[in-house]
C-alpha cells in the first residue's frame, strides 16, 4: 500500500498571527514539504492545479519536474489534474515529459474542477463539464496508446496525423486515477478503462464516499479488470497530530475554526465526529485511518491533507515527521494484516512495464 | 397509515406558529388517518447554517429532511418576517434536495401580527413550493393576532377546516411515497457515443 500527502497549495492568513506567506514562499513551502515526504519514508507527494487566488500551484509539472530532481524515490502526481480546461494535447505532453524526466515515478489524478468562472478563461464552459472531462480523457488515453493520432470531437480542433511528443517513458503511459467526490459518470469512466478511483474523503461523511467507490468497484468488475476487490482505490484523510492528544485539540483548533472550507460552521468535535477529520495523537490518527478499511475496502493509496488553512511551514513538517515516523509504519503493518493476496498493489512504472513485457495469458 | 410531515418555523416555545401548524395538523388528521412527524426547525437552527458552510447535513438535520422527503403529505407554516418566510424557513428548504418534494401534496400556512402580510403566502410561499414542483393546495392559510379570537364564516376554523379537506384529499388520492431510487449508472459507452461528432449534413 502507498502513503503519501496532498496537498491544494492554498495561502491562507495563520489565524494565530495573522501573517501570510507571500506566493514565493508558498511555492517553495510546497516543495520543502515534498521533499519532506521522501525523507520520512512517504510514497507519494500530489499536488493541486488552480488558477485562482489563494491558490498558487497554477503549473503541477513544472513544480513536479522540480521536486523529481531532487528527490530519489518519492512518486510524483496531482489532485488533481484538471481534465476539463486542460488540452488533453498538453497534458498529453506534459506529463510524458515528467515521466522521463522523474525516471517514471509519476502518476496523475484527472478531476473536473467544480468553479464556474474557471471554465471560460480556458474557452470552456461547466456546463458541459462531464462530457468535457468524458471526451478530454477518452483523446488523452488514445494519445499515449497510439503514435499516431486521428481524431475528431466536439470540444478541440480534430487531429490528422498527431503524435505527441515525447512519448511515454517505456511506452507505459502514466497511470491515472480519477478523482470524484460527488459523479458517478466518474466513477463508471474509471471502472470503463481500469484506471483507480480517488475519493478525497475529507471534509464529509464517509457515507458519501463509500457510495461512490462502491459503484466504482462493481463496475470495475463489469468491465472484466478483475473483481471489485481488485479496483484500485485511492482515499485521502485530513489529520493533526501531536504526542498528546488535548495538545494537538488546543493548537488546530483556531487553524479549523477559521479554514477557508469548513470553518465558522461546526465545531470541531462535530466535525471529528461526522467526517473523517482526525485531531489527536499518533495513536488516534493510526485506529481512525484503520477503520477507512472497514468502510472502502482493501485499498491501495492513502494520502493526507497536512499543509492548509495556514498552517506554519515548520509545524507542517513536524506533522510529517510524526506521520512518516509514527503512523505509516505501523499502518503499513497494519493494513497489510490479513489482505488478500489477490489484492494487488498500486500499480506502478515498474509494475505496469513488467505487466507490458509479460506474455498475454488468457483467463479462464 | 399516511404520514404528514409539519415543519414549524416558529421560534419562541410556544409559538403561534408551531400553534397554527398543530391544529392543521389536527384537522387533517379528522379527516384522514395520518402519522403526524414534527419538525421544529428552531432545533435546527445551528445544523442549518452549518449545513450551509460544510455542504452536508448533520445527523440530525439528515433526519429531519428525511421526515420531509419521505412523507405523503407536508404542512409548512412560517411566521412572515419583513414582507416574507423567514429566513431560517427557506434556509431549511434551501438544503432540502431540490426534487424531494415533486408531486408532494403541501398546505401552506403563515402567522403575523396583522392582517395586512397575509398575501405573503401568495407572493412568497406559493412560488416556493410551486419552484419545488410541489402541489400546494388552493387555500392558503394565515392566521393574524386577531384571527385567534375570531368567529364567523371565515374565521380562522373555517380557513384551517377547508384547507385540511384540501390536504387530506389530495394524499387520499396519490399513492404512497416511494423511498428515493437508486442512483442508475448511465453506461460508458453509451457516455462516449453521446460525444462522437454528428455526422455532416
Amino acid at each position: 500500500m502507498q502513503f503519501g500527502i496532498f496537498t491544494v497549495g492554498d495561502v491562507t492568513t495563520d489565524p494565530t498571527d495573522g501573517t501570510t506567506a507571500t506566493e514565493y514562499e508558498r511555492i517553495k513551502a510546497m516543495v520543502t514539504i515534498a521533499l519532506k515526504a521522501e525523507e520520512v519514508g512517504l510514497d507519494v507527494f500530489a499536488t493541486g492545479e488552480h488558477h485562482n487566488p489563494p491558490f498558487v500551484p497554477s503549473s503541477p509539472t513544472t513544480m513536479l519536474g522540480y521536486v523529481a530532481a531532487r528527490t530519489e524515490r518519492l512518486i510524483l502526481s496531482t489532485s488533481t489534474t484538471l481534465i476539463t480546461t486542460n488540452d488533453p494535447v498538453k497534458i498529453a505532453e506534459d506529463f510524458a515529459m515528467l515521466q522521463h524526466l522523474a525516471d517514471g515515478r509519476v502518476d496523475l489524478m484527472t478531476g473536473r474542477g467544480n468553479m464556474g468562472p474557471v471554465y471560460p478563461w480556458f474557452g470552456q464552459d461547466i456546463r458541459q463539464g462531464i462530457p468535457l472531462a468524458i471526451e478530454n480523457y477518452a483523446l488523452l488515453h488514445d494519445l499515449w496508446r497510439k503514435d499516431v493520432v486521428d481524431w475528431e470531437g466536439r470540444f478541440r480542433t480534430p487531429l490528422q496525423g498527431f503524435t505527441s511528443t515525447p512519448r511515454p517513458l517505456d511506452g507505459v503511459p502514466p497511470f491515472v486515477w480519477h478523482g470524484s467526490i460527488r459523479s458517478p459518470e466518474i466513477a463508471e469512466q474509471a471502472a470503463y478503462y481500469g484506471d483507480g478511483f480517488f475519493a478525497n474523503n475529507i471534509f464529509w461523511p464517509k457515507e458519501h464516499y463509500m457510495r461512490l467507490i462502491g459503484l466504482y468497484r462493481q463496475r470495475y468488475a463489469h468491465y472484466g479488470h478483475g473483481t471489485p476487490e481488485q479496483a484500485i482505490v485511492g482515499l485521502g484523510g485530513q489529520v493533526f497530530m501531536r504526542p498528546r492528544s488535548q495538545d494537538a485539540v488546543n493548537e488546530f483548533r483556531p487553524y479549523f475554526d477559521n479554514a477557508p472550507v469548513y470553518g465558522h460552521g461546526p465545531s470541531l468535535e462535530e466535525f471529528m465526529e461526522q467526517t473523517p477529520l482526525t485531531v489527536g495523537s499518533p495513536q488516534q490518527v493510526i485506529d481512525r485511518t484503520l477503520t477507512f478499511r472497514e468502510s472502502f475496502g482493501d485499498y491501495q493509496r492513502q494520502l493526507f491533507l497536512m499543509d492548509h488553512a495556514g498552517l506554519p511551514l515548520k509545524t507542517v513538517l513536524e506533522q510529517l515527521d510524526l506521520l512518516g515516523e509514527e503512523v505509516v509504519p505501523v499502518l503499513r503493518k497494519e493494513f497489510a494484516v490479513g489482505r488478500p493476496e489477490s489484492v494487488p498493489d498500486a500499480p506502478t512504472h515498474q509494475s505496469l512495464l513488467a505487466a507490458s513485457r509479460a506474455p498475454a495469458v488468457s483467463v479462464e | 397509515m399516511r404520514t404528514l410531515a409539519v415543519v414549524s418555523a416558529g421560534l419562541t416555545v410556544p409559538s403561534s406558529t408551531r400553534l397554527l401548524a398543530d391544529r392543521l395538523a389536527a384537522a387533517v388528521g379528522g379527516q384522514t388517518p395520518v402519522t403526524v412527524e414534527i419538525v421544529e426547525l428552531r432545533d435546527l437552527a445551528g445544523d442549518i447554517a452549518n449545513n450551509f458552510v460544510t455542504g452536508f447535513a448533520s445527523p440530525r438535520l439528515a433526519a429531519a429532511l428525511s421526515t420531509v422527503a419521505d412523507a405523503d403529505g407536508l404542512i409548512a407554516v412560517t411566521p412572515i418576517f419583513t414582507a416574507s418566510y423567514s429566513g431560517l424557513f427557506k434556509s431549511f428548504f434551501d438544503v432540502l434536495d431540490q426534487e424531494a418534494l415533486t408531486g408532494r401534496p403541501v398546505l401552506i400556512a403563515a402567522t403575523g401580527g396583522t392582517a395586512r402580510h397575509s398575501l405573503a403566502l401568495e407572493h412568497a410561499l406559493r412560488p416556493l413550493f410551486t419552484y419545488l414542483r410541489a402541489v400546494v393546495v388552493p387555500t392558503a392559510v394565515y392566521a393574524a393576532s386577531e384571527d385567534w379570537a375570531s368567529s364567523g364564516s371565515d374565521d380562522l376554523a373555517h380557513r384551517i377546516a377547508r384547507a385540511a379537506g384540501e390536504l387530506a384529499e389530495l394524499m387520499e388520492g396519490r399513492p404512497p411515497t416511494q423511498p428515493p431510487a437508486e442512483e442508475t449508472v448511465i453506461p460508458f459507452e453509451q457516455q462516449l457515443a453521446a460525444l462522437r461528432p454528428r455526422p455532416k449534413e
